[in-house]
């Protein structure tokens, strides 16, 4: 395989939690929520990386980190064999953010509805001081238009956010994340807030784009059953750990982390006559909180086949197959059957 | 006679909401029936109506919304005559309760969950005290919640548990109906597929009929015996949910059941829908569905269509005519909106209009935002 575009190796990010008065006399030392506990990851050229699971799992922090919009607690990243973590400067943060976009997941908050749309795709151009004259910014514009499919632009470029139908408007974000030409763009649950109808058309739309414009995205999402058709490895978060990794292909078929074949079980099917039944949903319980992570596997808790080594000792890294890891005592041990979830 | 069993009949329903711009249609004769015991899926693209039709059903369309015509029957009680206290009095809560969409934010931060949960029964059936407490701990562990959360304030549950109080509060006073506006969708999936659980177990074991209300046909595989598509203000197509999942005959269900990913196939590009849901203010004429239909016909621009039964299922759509002449009309000459999204788009009203005029001032001031359906 090629260089990697991306790579994490022990990427962490621990919240301390600020404490009042009575709590700092107690001593107790600081409270800290582990959002994101030491992840390694590769992203290559134009293979789309999905990080999925449980709100509250760390997934947004991943993104955020990566676009330096949070500082890492330890850990190095690096872009292009670049190590980001080291860009302290604004230029080099800035120069940094016009390779790498990001998309949020509301797209009726993440537009200015005082801003045309002209105004929106603008700002990235002045912002980055590119393009010379209106004109030349206004053809870029036009440009970035055309590409997310708002055609033709110049009934789009002077309407308000208000008048954009939520998939017209998640496409006004992507093409604002496009104008700058990025090479990696961090999309945070783009299409959870669309319509089923429309959040194909706009993932259809987003994988034109990684030929079209050499773009490579990191899709967060809780929706597994995107996974598949968008991406090409599929990372499974648990409680600010990669419980699981591989190609998407292999992990879904073939899932190896409890926690991912409860996820899997939970994935509501269109076909009544599978799923009439109760489903035997594997997991019980809630994500527990961040401050107070289990001990041994962080999973054990929650995990239906947990046995004593797994409240001991923190599991390893196993390789099922090529390319595809799971952190779990019994990876590959444990059977997935779907059938039993009928 | 048979009828005993009918909790809810819709009879040629119109609710229309009068604004400034004109007359939105949100829901326009919708008629279905629906058994002691059984559930219905209600599913379409936003602002297709299917909220509006939940809000009619409690008899509680917001204002400029009125209902224009035709009857609702629930349980023997003619909803669109009630007066806003005879409907407080009469249906809600007792014969029908609803849970909204973003069941989260709807309790109240300040009061614990039992407060809130007492209220109806206080206000209904004069039940106070030990006794109201007794009878909401006896709900909430229905719903799976141990008795403790009754005395909790609702900063201190998971998403999970929150939606678990509301269900749980809109069974208190035993309805005959229980709405379910997209009861789900802010929740994750192994969550999710919990509360579906439990919903279908209820269902069971209380004898209540539920409505699902979701754009996700994923979900209402699970728990819907019948199933109401819905566009634009219309029900396009409405039967047995078995038979519409193997085999859907409108082309708007088509495309809605193949916008499903599947997990287990790799696929190359999903299906989709293009341009996007009318203007209910100025609807396409003829069928609604004509300028995104993949298999419009001539016809389909200048008549409404009927409501035909094909193999017990009802669907309005002129693919199912028996009248040779419509059914087998030609192809059409127009463009859909599979050639030409924006050809589709005119029909966008408003935006429409807009854009026409070009060369607006920068200094103008916004337009009126599109009146939310």
């Amino acid at each position: 395989m090629a260089d990697a575009l991306f790579r994490a190796r022990n990427l962490t990010k621990h919240f301390e939690i600020t404490q009042g008065l009575m709590q700092k006399l107690k001593f107790e030392g600081k409270k800290k929520v582990r959002a994101v506990d030491g992840i390694d990851f590769d992203i290559y050229w134009k293979r789309n990386f999905s990080i999925v699971g449980e709100s509250g799992c760390g997934k947004t922090t991943v993104g955020k980190l990566m676009m330096r919009l949070l500082n890492p607690t330890d850990g190095k990243m690096y872009m292009k064999n670049k190590d980001i973590t080291k860009l302290s400067s604004r230029e080099e943060i800035k120069a940094y953010r016009r390779q790498t976009q990001i998309i949020y997941q509301d797209p009726f908050s993440s537009l200015d509805p005082r801003h045309r749309i002209r105004t929106i795709l603008e700002e990235p151009l002045q912002i980055h001081s590119i393009g010379d004259s209106r004109e030349e910014r206004s053809d870029m514009i036009h440009e970035a238009l055309e590409e997310v499919r708002l055609t033709p632009p110049e009934k789009f470029l002077r309407r308000y956010p208000h008048m954009l139908s939520g998939g017209q408007k998640q496409r006004v974000n992507l093409a604002r994340a496009m104008i700058l030409n990025p090479d990696f763009i961090v999309a945070d649950e783009p299409v959870s807030m669309l319509d089923v109808s429309v959040r194909a058309e706009v993932l259809n739309l987003m994988k034109d784009l990684i030929d079209e414009e050499d773009v490579t995205y990191f899709y967060i999402t809780h929706d597994i059953s995107t996974t598949r058709f968008f991406t090409d490895y599929i990372g499974v978060m648990y409680l600010g750990d990669m419980v699981e990794k591989g190609r998407v292909g292999d992990v879904l078929d073939k899932p190896s982390h409890p926690y991912t074949q409860a996820l899997l079980v939970a994935v509501p099917e269109p076909d009544p006559e599978r799923v009439r039944g109760e489903k035997k949903v594997p997991i019980k319980g809630e994500i527990p909180s961040g401050t107070n992570v289990p001990s041994g596997c962080r999973f054990h808790p929650r995990c239906p086949h947990a046995e004593d080594i797994c409240s001991e000792k923190e599991p390893p890294e196993k390789t099922v197959e090529k390319e595809h890891t799971a952190k779990c005592h019994f990876a590959g041990e444990i059977e997935f059957d779907i059938e039993v979830a009928k | 006679m048979a009828n005993d069993d009918v909790v809810l009949k819709v009879d040629e329903l119109c609710t229309h909401y009068l604004t400034h711009d004109g007359e939105v249609m949100a829901l326009d004769d919708a008629s279905f029936e629906l058994k002691r015991g059984d559930s219905i899926g209600v599913a379409g693209e936003s602002g297709c109506g299917k909220s509006t039709l939940a809000f009619s059903l409690m008899n509680q369309v917001q204002p400029p919304g009125e209902i224009i015509s035709g009857s609702i029957d629930l349980d023997g009680v003619e909803v669109t005559e009630l007066t806003e206290k005879e409907a407080r009095k009469k249906i809600r809560w007792k014969k029908v309760s609803m849970v909204f969409q973003g069941a989260m934010e709807i309790m109240t931060p300040v009061y614990t969950v039992g407060h809130q949960m007492k209220e109806p029964l206080k206000y209904h059936k004069d039940v106070e005290g030990k006794a109201a407490r007794r009878t909401c701990e006896r709900y909430l562990e229905l719903v799976n919640l141990g008795p403790e959360i009754f005395d909790r304030y609702p900063h201190e549950l998971s998403g999970g548990q929150k939606q678990r109080v509301v269900i749980a509060t809109a069974l208190l006073l035993e309805p005959n109906l229980v709405i379910l506006d997209e009861p789900t969708t802010a929740l994750d999936v192994v969550v999710e597929a919990r509360i579906m659980n439990d919903l279908k177990r209820l269902r069971r074991e209380l004898d209540i009929s539920m409505m699902f209300i979701t754009h996700d046909l994923s979900i209402l595989a699970e728990v819907s015996d019948n199933l109401a598509i819905m566009y634009a203000g219309w029900i396009v197509e409405l039967g047995d949910a078995n038979k519409i999942y193997k085999d859907p005959k409108h082309p708007y269900t088509e495309k809605l059941m193949a916008a499903i990913p599947d997990i287990r196939t790799d696929i190359d590009r999903l299906e989709y829908i293009p341009g996007v849901p009318p203007n209910l203010v100025n609807p396409p004429s003829g069928c609604r569905f004509h300028p995104r239909c993949h298999k419009a016909m001539e016809v389909c621009r200048e008549m409404t269509p009927e409501v035909y039964d094909v193999d017990g299922v009802k669907v309005k759509c002129h693919l199912y005519s028996e009248d040779e002449s419509i059914a087998g009309s030609q192809e059409a000459s127009y463009e859909t909106a599979y050639e030409d999204e924006t050809a589709a788009e005119a029909y966008e009203g408003e935006i429409g209009k807009e854009e026409v005029e070009d060369g607006i001032e920068e200094s103008e001031e916004p337009e009126k935002a599109k009146p939310e359906i």
